[in-house]
Parts: structure tokens; C-alpha cells; sequence
């Protein structure tokens, strides 16, 4: 496992839009795009530290998945980046005869990302969507777009990340997004009570393996959302639980509502300074911890909604919005797709 | 006269200079140590305890009780307890009885975890500016909710949510049987329970009626010995407690002197005055896992389905034990270490049976969760919890909450003498005798215990806002906020901890 104290030194951010009417946003030019990726098939990022890895990768995929396209992830010479992991993405379909009893194809993709991240040393898939894909490497933020090529990408939801590393090594596969199927989260904050959402993801068969706290936050929300089955909204109010007095202020059965939920899973309380983006298939979340211990605004112009942890990244892309707003502690900012 | 060739362990002495002949002295001793020789008050330092009743209401401050310093020609190997232990067992044929927690060496690993803190990227949070919240629910738990939207677009709960006990802070009392302790000790533990928020346990004396008033903060609890079990204690309070085993005694049951039940214990207990009141070693209903579903089930049905604790003993399968436990329908399962209290028990029991909590709370904690039920039940620590700070580290370890008893007792004047099977308490608590128990105002000394949970509950406030949350879910089983020091790879292993600088 390769993650040795690789920093590159930048300020901490992040930033988000999303096009409510779908309308694709491009990156820079459109030459190539997600569109390679139909709605029944998983595109796996795959990074290996050591090249030799990725045939055990392979035959793991081979013996579960159609791969039905495999290929070098694009990428362009930059000279702050002279090495890197190989990187490998795989357009993928579970096996119809892997899919035992009631598992939905969802379920077995996880377990995927699961096994190959905790069993097999050097490789990592930190993208598993179907509608979403992730990049991400150690180094100044436009050298790492310039790597990958996101100029030639276009999709109808951005999020990016930026970070000063200091709790936790800076490595390649500890780099913003945390991603599981379509859910990524890009965070900038602490997550204070990482150990205990560690322990309870765990219980649930989650494994921890990328040394860093933005984890919990994604896997979080699939058990919450996908497994689970509450909506945003609710799954939000268990990551910032809401006070216990405003709980008591509330009517009966919002009071009876979200005392069980915090009875429920004050596991998943996520304690400690953050601010979360967090994109999925429809639409684009943005939310703060309890007692906002770090920046979060959110703007809107035409259809694009933007949020990012400072107004000045907001106006930088987009100088004249509509509306600024600073969302309030533990309050999400839900935007959804007409 | 027999004179025992066991040292006495402490030389009582009065200043005859200082000494003004006021008797309180020999008023206040519950032991005998004092009676009045004409002119001066005569010593019989053998029966002195060192609890320092005498100390504190000798106006003059002429008593001082010291450590005997005589004592047997050293020797690495037969040390002087070993002595003279053998001494006491050869006049009296019998064992050795002993009250309080174990008092020997043995390691605490509470002082071997350090708390973590926060410094710069995450902000420690101001317990007295910002809200800090420590409100704990005990009780089974759901795995998952089911939510609906109601008309108003805003969440109702569909999922029906199994009762749970509300604590305004992760502390509550042990259970102490009215027998043990006096029924003003009891007073002013259920006094200090509704006034903190938390509840008390009435151990296995059953219910005294001026009890009733606090039964929102009571436990009620079912031993082996069955004493004032009946349909209306089991729905007196707002759980039932069975209990199988004591940190102090694992493995046997427990021992009520007969000099400890005049008529009032007695009618509580429900057996005739001055028996002794022994209760079995085991339930002789509960033989197996599946008989103590049963039991569970039977209190639940009769309780209209109240949580059920079961206390158990920490022995070396605890893990398993609670599995099973939580398995045949348990709430909440109590865990009590080896270092736990009691009013009576052999001495070589309390000091060489079970395991400590520390190790207990990690194992129960670690194993519930591998196997996926950690929601199912609730886990209460209990045996040797000292301070606020021992409360955290056995809740970052995993417990919900923890459960004080002597503690709870300093503040009512014990000095942890370890006397309290005699019935001679000279600070009214584990006494039954009126002119004993009636020192012990239940006003004044709820008081006391009140302003000891109060002060704990700003200190785990101060410890949270240093962790920088502010909630107690946050810290319960966050093993990544403890370092331990001068402990071994194989204990950091066992209670999931790193070492200090990793």
C-alpha cells in the first residue's frame, strides 16, 4: 500500500454545480464524454500503485462482470505529475448467475468495491457509478484537471475538491471524491466522530480502507438513502441531527420522528467541523455540520446552482448570480432535477 | 478474654490534652471503639474501621486515626494481609467476609487510556457557549426507520420504536438493595435520580413504599432470591432488571445478615425478621439461554413489555454470555467488572474472580457489533467507575451509559471503610440500626449526590467540547479518541485502542 506523506500544499475547498434542467456543462471542450456510459452499465476507476496488480483485479471482474469496454483512463503529460498510478476503467455489467437470491445488482457492486479495495494490496476503485465518474491525484488542482483531461468532459453535475492535507496522509487513493455507485462527496472539515461511524458503517459490512474521514460520509449515505431507504432530506438530519431542544419544541409526531431518529442512528451523526457536497444520480446535495464550523454558500443563475465554501470560487465562474445565500447550520441544500 | 493475634489494622488515639470528655466519640462509632472509662474515654483499637465518623465530629480534633505500623517481619512473598488472613481463618473456621470494590493492586486500566483533544483543523467546541448535549435513551433499538410524509410534507414515524429508558446524561445508580443500605441511603439516591434525570436501582430488597413517589427514576430488579417479587413491584418502575451475576461475587448469590432485616427490610423483602437472607447462587429457574428468555418474556408480558436489563458479572466469556443475552430479548445488558462493589462477600471471591470492566466493555462492545446486533441492546458499565473521566473512557470503550454505587456512597459520608456487612455503618448506609440510620438526612444528602452528578455532567461536557463534539452518541465507541500508554499489544488489541503517538 502505497501512501506515503505525499503533500502538495493548497488551501482546503470545495465546489459544486449542477444544471437543474440537465443541460450538460462542459468541462472545456467536448470531445469525449460520460455518455460512453449507458444506464446498465458500472464504469469502474481503478487506480493500481503497482501495475502487476491489476491482473488479480481483472480475474475478479472477468469471473462477476461483462466488461464490456476496458481502457487506460485519458490522461495528459503534466510536469508537476511525473508519476502516477496506472489507471484503468472498466465499463461493467454484474453477471446474471452472480446475482444470487434477492441481491440487486447495486448490492453486488458494492461488495466489489468492498473486497477489491480491503483484500487486494495496491488497488483501488474509486469509481464505481453508472451516471458518475471520478478523478482524482496528489497535486495543485489545475495541474490534476490538466491530467486527467476534464476539459474534454461534459456532465450535468460538477463537484470539485481541493485540500491542505493535515490529519490524514495526502495519497493518491485519499483524494477527493469519495465515491460508491452514484454517490460522491467531496468534504472539507473533520469528521470528529470518524471512529464511531467507522464501527457502525462496519456493522453493516462497509470496509474502511482509504485512511481518511470523507469515507464514512459516502458509505453513510448509501446505507442511509439506498439500503435503508429514507430520502435526502431525512438522511441529511441524521448526518447534522437537529438539536435536542428544537427536537422537544416540535409537535408530537415530529417530536416522536426525529427522537427515534436520532435514538436510531446517533451512530451516523457525523460530529465535527464539515462542509459536504454530495452529487447523486438526481441531483446535488450541499450540507454543513450542526453548529456550521465550516463555510458553505449556495447560488442560482438561470437553472445552475452553485455552492462552494467561499462566495469569491462562486463568483469566479460565475460573476453576476441571482441569488447568494449562506445555508444554515445542518440545514441541506437539496437541488433536484425538474 | 479471647484476644484475636490478628494486628489491628488501625491505632485510634485521642489527645488527652485536646480531649474535653464530650463523648461524641463514643456516641458516633457504630463499631465499639469508644466507651467511657470515668475520667477518659477508653480505646478498643482492634474494632476500629479508620471510616472516620469519630474524626469529623470530634469537636476538638483530638482523634487521629493512624495505619498500625506493626507489622509481621517483612517477607516478599507471605505479605502482611496473607498473615494475617490466615490468622483470622484459624479462630473463626469461617471466610472471610468483605464489603466495597476489591482493594488489591491490580491493574486499572482506566489510567492507562489518555483522551484525545482537539488542536487547529478541528475546533474544540465551548461547553458554555454552545449547546452540549449528553441526553441518553437505554433500550432496544431498530435497525433502520421507516419514515412517512405526512400531509404537511414533514416526516412521521412509521416504524414502531421499542420503550427506552430517557437519562439526561449517560449516568445512572447501581442497583442497592434496601437491606444493604439504609432506606434514607435509598431516599436520597431516588431524590438525586429525578432531580439529575437519571434512575436508581433497588437491587434485590424489593420496593419500600416511600419509594413510589420516584418511580419514574426506578429500576426495579429480580435476583435469584426473589425477595418482594410480585406483579406490582415488576410494573413499579420503568424497567426490570434481572440479575445474574455481581461484579464482586461472580458466581454466588447474595448474602444479607440477619442483624441487617428488622421488620421494615423485612416486610420489603417479604421473609420473616432477623433471617439471614441468602439468596442462591444461581436463578433456579434460568439453567440455560433459552430459560432466560423466558423470564424475559415472562416480565415483559406482565410489565406490558418495559425494557428488561440483565446484569451480568464480567467473567472471561463475557462476549459470548451477552450475545446470548441480547439474543433471547434483553434491552439492556449491564455489565459489572470484577473492581464493583458490594455490602458483603467473601473476600477471596471479590478479590479473585472475574475480569475487569475495562476489558469487558471492549469484548461485549466488539462482539455485538461483529455480529450485527449492536442496536438490539443498550450496554451499561458498571464496577470501578471513580470519576467523569473513567465514565468517558468506558463510553468512548462502548458502554451507553455507566452505573455509580460507590461513588454515589462517598457522598454520603462512606470513606470505603469496606465494613458493610457488619450493619454497624457509623454513616447510617449500609446500617439498619434506627439511632445509625437516622444521621443520614435523606434532604441534605440528596443534595450532595446532586451536586456530584452536576459536577460530572460540566465535566463531560468540557471533555466532549475538547473532542470537539457536542454530542454523547459521538463519543460512545469512538475507540479513535483514546490512546493507551504502558499497555501491551495484545491489551490495545483487546480494547481496540492505538498506543499513545500512533
Amino acid at each position: 500500500m502505497n501512501h506515503d506523506y505525499q503533500k502538495d500544499i493548497s488551501g482546503c475547498g470545495l465546489t459544486g454545480l449542477i444544471s437543474r434542467k440537465k443541460k450538460r456543462i462542459s468541462g472545456g471542450q467536448i470531445v469525449k464524454s460520460l455518455c460512453l456510459m449507458t444506464d446498465h452499465l458500472y464504469a469502474f476507476h481503478v487506480m493500481y500503485d503497482d501495475p502487476e496488480v491489476r491482473w488479480s483485479v481483472e480475474d475478479h471482474l472477468k469471473a462477476n462482470y461483462k466488461i464490456e469496454k476496458v481502457e487506460e483512463i485519458p490522461t495528459a503529460p503534466v510536469k508537476a505529475i511525473p508519476i502516477s498510478p496506472l489507471l484503468m476503467r472498466y465499463f461493467v455489467s454484474p453477471l446474471k448467475n452472480k446475482l444470487v437470491a434477492e441481491m440487486q445488482p447495486d448490492d453486488f457492486v458494492v461488495e466489489t468495491v468492498m473486497k477489491v479495495n480491503s483484500e487486494i494490496s495496491g488497488a483501488y476503485i474509486f469509481s464505481s457509478g453508472k451516471n458518475m465518474g471520478a478523478f482524482k491525484g496528489v497535486g495543485n488542482p489545475a495541474e490534476i484537471a490538466e491530467f486527467f483531461r476534464i476539459d474534454e468532459y461534459e456532465g450535468w453535475t460538477w463537484t470539485a475538491h481541493t485540500r491542505f492535507p493535515t490529519n490524514t496522509p495526502g495519497w493518491w487513493g485519499g483524494a477527493h471524491p469519495f465515491t460508491l455507485l452514484d454517490w460522491s462527496i467531496v468534504h472539507n472539515g473533520e469528521i470528529s466522530s470518524y471512529g464511531i461511524n467507522k464501527r457502525y458503517l462496519e456493522m453493516y459490512g462497509y470496509k474502511l480502507t482509504l485512511l481518511t474521514d470523507t469515507e464514512v460520509a459516502t458509505y453513510m449515505l448509501d446505507l442511509l438513502i439506498r439500503r435503508h431507504g429514507l430520502d435526502i432530506r431525512t438522511a441529511c438530519q441524521a448526518l447534522a441531527a437537529p438539536f435536542w431542544k428544537n427536537i422537544d419544541a416540535k409537535d408530537e409526531a415530529g417530536r416522536e420522528a426525529f427522537t427515534a431518529l436520532r435514538q436510531v442512528y446517533g451512530s451516523a451523526l457525523l460530529n465535527g467541523p464539515f462542509s459536504i457536497l454530495f452529487g447523486h444520480s438526481n441531483g446535488l446535495v450541499g450540507i454543513n455540520d450542526r453548529i456550521k464550523l465550516r463555510p458553505l454558500v449556495a447560488a442560482t443563475k438561470d437553472d445552475l446552482v452553485y455552492m462552494a465554501s467561499e462566495e469569491s470560487a462562486i463568483r469566479a465562474i460565475c460573476p453576476k448570480p441571482e441569488k447568494v445565500w449562506t445555508p444554515r447550520a445542518g440545514e441541506p441544500v437539496i437541488v433536484e432535477f425538474e | 478474654m479471647f484476644r484475636s493475634l490478628a494486628l489491628p489494622e488501625y491505632l485510634a488515639t485521642i489527645d488527652p490534652v485536646k480531649c474535653i470528655r464530650c463523648k461524641r466519640c463514643i456516641q458516633n462509632c457504630g463499631w465499639g471503639v469508644y466507651s467511657w472509662g470515668g475520667d477518659k474515654v477508653l480505646i478498643n483499637t482492634s474494632k476500629c474501621v479508620n471510616c472516620l465518623r469519630c474524626y469529623h465530629y470530634c469537636p476538638e480534633e483530638a482523634i487521629e486515626i493512624r495505619p498500625n505500623h506493626t507489622r509481621y517481619k517483612p517477607n516478599a512473598c507471605w505479605g502482611y494481609n496473607a498473615i494475617r488472613n490466615i490468622k483470622r481463618q484459624a479462630e473463626t473456621g469461617g471466610i472471610p467476609l468483605t464489603g466495597m470494590g476489591s482493594d488489591l493492586p491490580y491493574p486499572i486500566l482506566f489510567d492507562n487510556l489518555l483522551i484525545d483533544a482537539c488542536q487547529v483543523t478541528n475546533p474544540s467546541i465551548d461547553p458554555l457557549r454552545e449547546p452540549m448535549e449528553l441526553r441518553t435513551y437505554l433500550g432496544k433499538k431498530p435497525s433502520k426507520l421507516e419514515f412517512v410524509r405526512g400531509a404537511d410534507g414533514k416526516p412521521v414515524l412509521k416504524t414502531k420504536m421499542p420503550p427506552q429508558i430517557k437519562l439526561s446524561l449517560p449516568l445512572l445508580f447501581s442497583p442497592m438493595s434496601y437491606g444493604s443500605i439504609s432506606l434514607n441511603a435509598q431516599k436520597v439516591l431516588a431524590q438525586a435520580a429525578h432531580e439529575c434525570g437519571t434512575v436508581m436501582n433497588t437491587g434485590e430488597g424489593g420496593l419500600h413504599e416511600d419509594l413510589l413517589p420516584y418511580r419514574s427514576n426506578i429500576i426495579v430488579q429480580v435476583a435469584s432470591g426473589r425477595f418482594g417479587v410480585n406483579p406490582d413491584y415488576l410494573n413499579a418502575g420503568v424497567a426490570v432488571e434481572i440479575k445474574i451475576g455481581q461484579g464482586a461475587k461472580p458466581g454466588i448469590g447474595g448474602h444479607l445478615p440477619g442483624e441487617k432485616i428488622p421488620l421494615d427490610v423485612a416486610r420489603a423483602r417479604m421473609i420473616p425478621v432477623g433471617t439471614d437472607a441468602i439468596s442462591p447462587a444461581p436463578q433456579h429457574d434460568i439453567y440455560s439461554i433459552e430459560d432466560l428468555r423466558q423470564l424475559i418474556y415472562a416480565i415483559k408480558e406482565t410489565t406490558g413489555y418495559k425494557p428488561v436489563s440483565v446484569k451480568i458479572a464480567a467473567v472471561h466469556n463475557v462476549a459470548a454470555i451477552a450475545s446470548g443475552i441480547v439474543r433471547a430479548g434483553a434491552d439492556i445488558v449491564y455489565l459489572d467488572g470484577f473492581r464493583g462493589g458490594t455490602g458483603a462477600a467473601p473476600s477471596i471471591i471479590r478479590d479473585h474472580l472475574g475480569i475487569p470492566i475495562e476489558h469487558a466493555i471492549a469484548a461485549v462492545d466488539d462482539r455485538l457489533r461483529q455480529e450485527g446486533i449492536r442496536n438490539e441492546a443498550s450496554i451499561i458499565a458498571a464496577g470501578g467507575i471513580r470519576s467523569s473521566a473513567d465514565a468517558a473512557k468506558a463510553i468512548a470503550l462502548g458502554a451507553d451509559a455507566v452505573a455509580i454505587a460507590t461513588a454515589a456512597l462517598i457522598t454520603m459520608g462512606c470513606t470505603t471503610c469496606g465494613k458493610c456487612y457488619t450493619g454497624c455503618c457509623s454513616w447510617g448506609i449500609t446500617t439498619q440500626k434506627p439511632e445509625l440510620t437516622a444521621r443520614l438526612d435523606p434532604e441534605i444528602f440528596a443534595e450532595r449526590l446532586i451536586n456530584l452528578v452536576h459536577a460530572w455532567e460540566h465535566e463531560l461536557k468540557e471533555i466532549l467540547g475538547a473532542l470537539g463534539i457536542n454530542a454523547i452518541e459521538s463519543l460512545r465507541g469512538n475507540r479513535e479518541r483514546l490512546r493507551g500508554v504502558g499497555l501491551d499489544t495484545q491489551t490495545l488489541d483487546i480494547l481496540g485502542v492505538k498506543p499513545a503517538g500512533r
